[in-house]
């Protein structure tokens, strides 16, 4: 994975200190809150219902074990012993105390951890495909990209005062694992018929209050252009973003208003004149990059073959967990972060610390976050699988429900979030409680909840989504059906008035009564929702 | 009636005004009429101790401890209803 340079050292160390002196201030008085606030945003320190809330930003989710040891420290050392993954592939902790946050972040910086660029109108941490490096339908790797995009928007000058928020995911593979057409640009690598590597360009895509499924503006963009063709759209989006209107800031409703084919050519436009201005990255940086990525020395000719010995519990992991891998012999194993009776998300000092040591042991030292709130281990050989499954029993994150009906996606909520309307990790649980015994029948089922219109929990990419809105100081759960998040991505619509806690969870179950009546052979919920539309489980629900 | 709130900037901790100063239990919280928790909250704003200052509605709850109206703020007394562990013991956030 990439390792920091001298100058990425220098700079992280730099704002830890500057932050020391400007936390010192505020605690002495001389610096108001009002000074002060944008200060700590800046910094990933947000105030929540109960305290400060920190948000530590894992570039394209990508952790080595030193790095997960030491989340895992904060989370005991400075927090209550855990720590919440989120669906930007980060982690936040909940319970900071202000006065301890720069001891903190010296702590992050000492593994090339931070928390810049977590939060304010800025380009913020880039995301990308879990399996990348490692998966079998991988035309390239996303990493690489994605780290010369780190590396161009950290402390961007032109970029640091965007209209809003913008948020960048990339994927090397057909199966769009990033959520990438749900983003402000959604990289996909491809080839060329000539065999050139080279980027479609989604942009424009975005959940919050009006969802939008990304256009591509772009079929072919050389891979050699990345860079200048980015620095096009920001330099659009900074011309012509709404700065006058919050909720009509992001990049997504000047792409909407101006239309996909406009908003593209002036990209062009602007691109011609960037192209000359030397941006693109030399080869040689990008092949310097490209090798802090290489392959970790896989062992040839390994055994394929995976044996579960007539265990049960481990042969529904092996099927549920393990992906296959690029090279044989090794397999991509899915951490589940859904333990029944578990939050979404959250995960224990210990569980982090057992995560890091199996993926020392047996996965080349490096752990990767999901946009699903769950963790992989990439390169797994197929003869210690049987390790891996025991090593994460002990610690309660053997569940085998990747994709399932119990991996609910979950925002905090009104239990954490000051922005929340009702709370979403009871309804996430209680649904994942209502659906277990029937989640092998129902199969690949994404549920995804927010505790509010901002869609932190995706609820407009879930197959079944759940928005938690206020109705008049009661909580209100509204039902969507028909979102993606994937490569068929789509936005979930509203079936109809909103339920009460238990009354959303029910309703859930009798969607799936639906979807088990009317499917046909090898549909998903999704297929059968999009062939029949939204009418027979309208019938049912509000019957 | 009225409580007034906040978080202590120094730690992020939620507390509640007792009538002569700030405490983290709603149990200890001073039910004010809204003149009132103004002029309480106007004062302590000036202090700049204390963030996200605000009146919330509340009434006389069981065991004499206030009850905030809203479920946001029962919450924030509580603490996370998923993490009863964490929260303050014998408080209900219902
Ligand atoms: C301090 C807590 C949080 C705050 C204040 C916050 C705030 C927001 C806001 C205001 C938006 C809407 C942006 C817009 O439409 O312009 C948003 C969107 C989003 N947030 Fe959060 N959020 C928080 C926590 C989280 C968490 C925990 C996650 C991951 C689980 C997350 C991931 C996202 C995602 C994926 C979106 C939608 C994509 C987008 O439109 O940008 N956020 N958030
Ligand atoms: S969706 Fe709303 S409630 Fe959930 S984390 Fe985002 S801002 Fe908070």
């Amino acid at each position: 994975m990439y390792r920091y340079d001298a100058i990425d050292r220098a700079l992280v160390e730099a704002r830890v200190e500057e932050f020391r002196d400007q936390l010192a201030r505020r605690l002495s008085g001389e610096l108001d809150e009002e000074h002060f606030k944008p200060l700590r945003l800046k910094n990933g320190l947000y105030l929540q219902l109960h305290a400060y809330m920190l948000r530590v930003a894992i570039p394209y989710g990508l952790l080595s074990s030193r790095q997960l040891r030491m989340l895992a420290h904060v989370a005991r050392r400075y927090d209550r012993g855990y720590g919440h993954f989120t669906t930007r592939q980060n982690i936040q902790y909940n319970w900071i105390r202000l006065e301890e946050a720069a001891d903190l972040l010296a702590d992050l910086a000492t593994v090339e951890m931070h928390a810049i660029q977590t939060s304010g109108n800025c380009i913020r941490n880039i995301s990308a495909d879990q399996y990348a490096g490692a998966a079998a339908d991988e035309v390239a790797d996303p990493r690489p990209w994605a780290e010369l995009l780190r590396q161009w928007s950290s402390f961007h000058p032109e970029f640091s005062y965007l209209p809003r928020k913008f948020k960048i995911a990339l994927t090397g593979s057909d199966a769009d694992r990033a959520a990438i057409r749900f983003h402000d640009i959604g990289f996909q690598l491809v080839r060329d018929c000539g065999g050139a590597l080279g980027f479609r360009v989604f942009v424009g895509g975005g959940m919050g209050r009006t969802p939008f499924v990304g256009p591509c503006i772009r079929d072919f963009l050389p891979a050699g252009e990345f860079l200048s063709y980015s620095e096009a759209i920001l330099r659009v989006y900074n011309r012509f973003g709404r700065r006058d209107n919050i909720y009509k800031a992001r990049i997504k409703i000047l792409v909407h208003e101006l239309g996909a084919e406009r908003f593209a050519a002036e990209v062009e436009a602007e691109h011609r004149h960037v192209k000359t201005l030397g941006i693109d990255a030399p080869e040689a940086e990008v092949r310097r990059i490209a090798g802090f990525f290489a392959d970790p020395p896989f062992e040839p000719g390994l055994d394929d073959a995976v044996d579960d010995g007539g265990d049960e519990a481990f042969a529904r992991w092996l099927l549920r967990q393990v992906k296959p891998h690029k090279v044989p012999g090794y397999r991509i194993v899915n951490v589940s972060l859904k333990p029944k009776g578990g939050i979404p998300g959250d995960a224990s000092a210990e569980q982090m610390e057992a995560v890091a040591g199996l993926a020392e042991r047996f996965s080349f030292d490096e752990v990767r976050v999901t946009h699903a709130q769950n963790l992989v281990l990439a390169h797994v050989r197929a003869c210690d699988l049987r390790a891996v499954h025991d090593g994460l029993l002990a610690v309660g994150l053997a569940e085998a429900n990747l994709d399932l009906a119990t991996d609910v996606i979950s925002c905090p909520g009104l239990d954490y979030c000051t922005l929340a309307n009702a709370r979403s990790i009871p309804v996430a649980m209680k649904v994942a409680d209502r659906l277990r015994d029937r989640e092998a029948e129902l199969g690949e089922l994404k549920i995804k909840v927010s505790g509010c219109i901002n869609a932190c929990g995706h609820h407009h990419a879930g197959h079944i989504g759940i928005l938690g809105v206020d109705r008049k100081g009661v909580e209100n759960y509204q039902l969507l059906l028909g979102g993606s998040g994937a490569e068929d991505a789509s936005i979930a619509q509203i079936l109809g008035p909103g339920f009460t806690e238990e009354g959303v969870v029910e309703a859930v179950a009798t969607v799936t009564d639906v979807y088990l009546r009317e499917r046909m052979a090898g549909e998903r919920f999704l297929d059968t929702f999009r062939r029949i539309g939204p009418k027979p489980f309208k019938e049912a629900v509000y019957a | 009636m009225k409580l007034l709130t906040g978080n202590v900037s120094r730690t992020g901790e939620v507390i509640w005004w007792t009538g002569d100063g700030w405490s983290p239990d709603v149990a200890d919280a001073v039910l004010m009429d809204p003149a009132a928790g103004e002029a309480v909250l106007a004062r302590e704003a000036v202090a700049e101790q204390v963030n996200d200052l605000a009146l919330v509605d509340a009434e006389p709850g069981p065991g004499g401890v206030p009850r905030p109206l809203h479920i946001r703020e029962r919450i924030r007394a509580f603490g996370p209803t998923v993490r009863p562990d964490l929260g303050r013991a014998g408080r209900d956030w219902r």
